[in-house]
């Protein structure tokens, strides 16, 4: 049975490291509006993983703090899943990433807000709000790009084949999510409809990000994110 | 082919009872993207509680050029101005 510690680390975990990866795109975006857009998007994520990261350490009680958790952890204590911590890629296979993950996080969401475990259901009940407007921004994209010019429909579709081998780790039997399978599921079959693309191909999927067995992508990610602690203990502003 | 998106202007409404009041403009290739832009761009800190968006094209405005010919005859007519009468000093808004 998984401690409120296991499942806040995972939950805190998965919303920093992504919240770091799309505020790669800032200054970057395409146009200024979807810039602003995704900067919102990764604060959003960002904050959750405060909260999430704030409740791990309390419960951990060996006088860590969230700071502490997000910046002195090595890449091995990480516990996020793989998706999250994949490239940005362009623009598309940004979105592929945040529509297969913001179905899944908000359903997870919406589960552990009406969960016995009071501390993590009020910061779910917080963030699920947030994580509905990543989905609908997201499925927008994924229509929008789908359904757009040959060249918007073939990223698209290249940026889904891309992710879609970090799926099955979502349902990989942790914080109950398998049984959220049938929903997620339906969600983005009625998206992908709606854009006219198809399902990825079933591809041999890549876990172990839970175990901390991640892809070399993450230590270069920790490297940018940890550099002023790591170089200035403690160092505040 | 043009390249920019096309410009909406954005109207928020700050509060319950009060107008929609013009905040700026964002580009997007549509209204809902424009009503997403400017959700993002003008009420990320809980300015608003609901928006419009308005295709700038449809907006018809008053030639700078005529300023002085539309507005300032207006200037010295002062008694079109309600400032001859004394408010009572329990009135706040007038």
């Amino acid at each position: 049975m998984d401690s409120v510690f296991d499942h806040a680390i995972r939950l805190g975990d998965d919303a920093l490291i992504l919240g770091q990866r799309l505020s790669e795109w800032c200054g970057h975006a395409p146009m200024l509006e979807v810039d602003l857009a995704l900067a919102n998007i990764a604060l959003d994520l960002t904050g959750q993983a405060t909260l999430f990261l704030a409740l791990a350490a309390e419960e951990e009680g060996r006088g860590r703090d969230a700071d502490a958790l997000a910046f002195r952890r090595d890449v091995l204590d990480f516990r996020n899943c793989l998706i999250v911590e994949q490239p940005n890629g362009d623009f598309a296979q940004t979105i592929a990433r945040q529509f297969l993950f913001s179905n899944w996080q908000e359903l997870l969401l919406a589960e552990i807000a009406e969960a016995p475990a009071p501390a993590l259901a009020a910061i779910a009940a917080k963030a699920v709000k947030e994580v509905r407007y990543h989905v609908r921004y997201a499925s927008e994209w994924v229509v929008r790009l789908g359904d757009g010019t040959q060249e918007s429909r073939g990223r698209m579709s290249d940026g889904l084949d891309w992710m879609w081998r970090f799926v099955e780790e979502l349902f990989d039997a942790v914080d109950g999510a398998a049984s959220l399978r049938p929903a997620w599921e339906a969600r983005i079959a009625a998206t992908l409809r709606a854009a006219g693309l198809e399902r990825p191909r079933p591809m041999r999927p890549i876990l172990g990000g839970r175990k901390g067995h991640h892809s070399e992508h993450l230590g270069h990610l920790l490297c940018e994110m940890q550099f002023l602690q790591r170089t200035y203990p403690g160092a505040t502003w | 082919m043009r390249k920019e998106w096309p410009l909406w202007e954005v109207f928020v409404r700050t509060r319950n009872g009060l107008a929609h009041k013009h905040a700026g403009s964002v580009h997007a290739a549509d209204a809902r993207m424009a009503l997403e832009a400017a959700r993002d761009t003008y009420t990320r800190r809980m300015e608003g509680v609901s928006l419009w968006v308005v295709p700038s094209a449809s907006i018809t405005a008053s030639d700078p050029s005529e300023a002085a010919a539309l507005f300032e005859p207006a200037a010295d007519k002062v008694y079109r101005h309600p400032t001859f009468y004394s408010i009572p000093d329990g009135v706040k808004n007038i």
